[in-house]
């Protein structure tokens, strides 16, 4: 069992998790992900590791409550214990070498971009970060952005904090008015790195981005998460989860990656009404 | 008296038509009468050929004996000296190459229904005997086991009764291997799996789940840091093949391990799982092993209309049980054998809906023997599912060797032992199972842990 240390709300509906994992906590780096099982048959959902503390043993996550697993996961109480906290998985992002470096986050993706603007920012590269979200009240960790970058542009689809926008408007920008950077790292939903590698594309800036498909195991024995990276079949809980941008084929992935829409749904609507009924 | 019948007193089970909607056991057992009934049928040779058959050399006759002389708990002692899985054994061997394959009874007639008793002696030793497991005096040696499947298992159990202390790593939340995600419910009931487990933890093995060794921790941590004399590698082999065709990424294409996994581990055919399962009508399974098997069986339960076999071979070359074969057909799953898909077709929202496939023909015996399939020129087909499960076999997972150094694998990324005993070109460090051989047997499995167990045993003893 794995006790929840912390939980504190970001927004309404992204949530941040601080669990006991020493083993986990001595080897998770940027970029690698966990496993988890909040209850004894919950299914097993992937959640990138947002944090990690090597001293107090501890590994922090940050999910948005977007359908069953995730609510029955935002149910536990902090001094409660999550089932299964498997980690950390998937291969750490390659960030040796780079000097100049815009990272793009959208929603709660920001919460997997933000390590990794950190890792570089302590490595002494130069960080532009530019997120987005879709209003005010969704925005999270701008703060801790804003700490460990040279330059930061907030975006917000409704104009109603920073400048109204997509991400790929202002990264856009940024290339245009002369910024040379050695690579972009895109995280967030499928659609908008989709987006942000035909804006790197055109000026041909490598671009990293980091797929979120659907997975079970998380350790490469089924292939639930398997993409098509360059032509060729990519497992991306073993062989990623960051590809380059370039080679990822987003149509499929996005296709993949409502395989279970109508169960989810459903999922939602049960978890929903399980969770009321608690409450009263 | 011997019973001098022909054929093996039958096994009774579910019918066909019930079966193949619920997920319960198939085959349901002997009886005492039954089991007293068949092992009359044992001729109790002197050479026993039938325990040569047996690759963790059980003394069958003795056992078979007993049950004979129906004592049964005289039976299960026998069992126990060579086995901790009897149950599990009992259930899923391929007997038919094994110990009966073996038997002189068979060759006029049937063989003696070995497996069926070692499966009756197991169950009733459950049902019946409430003695806790004896636990060894500890010595102070520890060994850590990588993997809790088959393989792992027996050399934990053999170790644990020798008073090592073992701890057993395992990377999914359950212990059991590929006897948990793996082989369905109907074939083996998960909770005797639990049992095997539960009687393990009582001899002193420790078990630790969400283990994933190569990332959590190294082998070399395991015994530089941790103080494991001995690790045994038992990581099997999981990492699922795809054909290469075109659209094998579409919505509805599954590795059989990810359908299986979703099945079984995670219970996704009861209706209140929280884990989704494609809902089929049509389901293509590609592949004859026992794995395709499974797969097809366990898609006809979750409610599909029409289930197919796609093999490329003929029925003679399928590589699955015989027993497997007969069950499926019972349950209506359709052959289409000698035919090979070619690419998977897609609608417009990125789902399967139907498989292109071309007919085989046998052409000359490759080197391996066996009659290789040829396709036949324009003979293209369609054949309409919505559902595909690929069960073309797997191989290892790279993880513990790329994180192992010095540790020599071959090109097929299998771990390289010595063949005798599973030392690996690391001191100290073992392996066995499918982690060695590629995908294999349950019962190899075991084997090899028993030898594995033995050696280590032997190393640290000598050191």
């Amino acid at each position: 069992m794995y006790r929840i240390v912390e939980k504190t709300p970001l927004n309404p509906t992204v949530t941040k998790m601080v669990v006991e994992a020493p083993l986990i906590a001595k080897k998770a780096l940027p970029g690698q992900f966990v496993i988890l099982r909040a209850g004894a048959d919950s299914e097993r959902i992937p959640l990138t590791v947002a944090d990690y503390d090597r001293e107090k043993g501890t590994v922090t996550v940050i999910f948005q409550v977007v359908g069953g697993g995730t609510m029955e996961l935002n149910a536990l109480k902090e001094g409660e214990s999550l089932h299964d906290f498997v980690g950390p998985l998937g291969r750490a992002s390659e960030l040796d070498g780079l000097k100049k470096v815009c990272v793009v986050g959208g929603g709660v993706g920001c919460a997997i971009a933000l390590p990794v603007a950190k890792a570089l920012h302590e490595k002494g590269a130069e960080v532009h970060s530019v997120v987005g979200f879709r209003n005010q009240d969704l925005v999270i960790l701008e703060d801790e952005f804003r700490a460990c970058s040279d330059k930061f542009v907030l975006m917000s689809d409704d104009g109603s904090c920073g400048r109204k926008g997509l991400v790929t408007a202002a990264l856009e920008e940024l290339i245009q008015a002369g910024e040379n950077y050695d690579e972009v790292i895109a995280i967030g939903p499928l659609v908008m790195m989709k987006f942000v590698v035909a804006v790197t594309k055109k000026y041909n800036v490598k671009t990293v981005v980091s797929m979120n498909p659907i997975m079970i195991d998380g350790t490469g024995m089924c292939g639930g998460c398997r993409l098509t990276v360059g032509g060729k079949t990519r497992f991306a809980c073993v062989d990623g989860p960051e590809f380059d941008g370039f080679e990822v084929d987003f149509d499929e992935a996005i296709h993949r990656g409502a395989m279970y829409k109508d169960f989810e749904a459903h999922a939602r609507e049960e978890a929903c009404n399980l969770l009321n009924q608690e409450v009263r | 008296m011997a019973n001098m019948s022909l054929t093996k007193c039958p096994m009774p089970s579910q019918d066909p038509e019930v079966r193949s909607h619920n997920f319960d056991e198939v085959a349901l057992g002997y009886t005492a009468e039954m089991a007293v009934e068949e092992a009359k049928r044992c001729l109790n040779c002197p050479k026993k050929p039938c325990h040569s058959g047996c690759p963790v050399g059980i003394d069958i006759p003795a056992f078979i004996g007993k049950v004979a002389e129906e004592d049964f708990a005289g039976a299960y002692e026998v069992l126990s000296q060579s086995t901790t899985l009897a149950a599990v054994c009992g259930r899923v061997c391929p007997q038919e190459s094994q110990c009966e394959g073996k038997c002189v009874r068979g060759v006029k007639g049937e063989p003696v229904a070995i497996g069926r008793l070692e499966r009756f002696v197991a169950d009733w030793h459950r049902e019946h005997a409430h003695e806790e497991p004896v636990k060894a005096a500890p010595n102070v040696h520890k060994v850590a086991v990588v993997g809790s499947g088959p393989s792992g298992l027996t050399c934990a159990g053999d170790l644990a009764k020798l008073g090592y202390a073992v701890t057993v790593f395992e990377a999914l939340h359950t212990p059991g291997g590929v006897l948990v995600y793996g082989i369905p419910e109907f074939r083996l009931p998960k909770e005797l799996v639990r049992k095997e487990i539960a009687t393990l933890e009582a001899m002193g093995v420790e078990f630790q789940t969400n283990m994933v060794i190569g990332k959590v921790l190294t082998v070399d941590e395991l015994m530089e840091d941790m103080g494991y004399e001995c690790v045994y590698l038992a990581s099997g082999a999981g990492l699922p093949s795809f054909m290469g065709i075109p659209g094998e990424t579409l919505n509805g294409v599954y590795s059989a391990n990810e359908y299986l996994t979703r099945v079984n581990l995670m219970k996704a055919y009861r209706p209140d799982s929280h884990t989704p399962i494609a809902k089929s009508k049509s389901v293509a399974v590609v592949g004859g092993g026992n794995v395709a098997m499974d797969a097809a069986r366990c898609a006809k339960r979750l409610g599909a209309e029409n289930v197919y076999i796609v093999y490329r071979r003929s029925m003679d070359e399928l590589p699955a049980r015989k027993e497997e074969v007969e069950h499926a057909e019972e349950e209506g799953i359709i052959f289409r054998l000698l035919t090979n898909p070619v690419e998977v077709l897609g609608d417009e929202t990125g789902h399967v809906k139907g498989m292109k496939c071309i007919r085989m023909e046998l052409g000359e015996p490759d080197a391996s023997g066996r009659r290789r399939p040829v396709p036949v020129p324009d003979s293209e087909f369609v054949l309409d599912v919505d559902t595909m499960i690929m069960s073309i076999g797997t191989s290892p997972n790279p993880l513990i060797r790329s994180t192992t150094p010095g540790l020599e694998t071959n090109k097929h990324g299998c771990i390289v032992t010595n063949g005798e005993d599973g030392l690996t070109s690391r001191t100290g460090v073992y392996a066995g199972g499918d982690a060695v051989t590629g995908a294999a047997t349950v019962i190899l499995a075991m084997g090899a842990g028993k030898q594995a167990a033995a050696a280590i045993h032997k190393y640290i003893q000598e050191k």
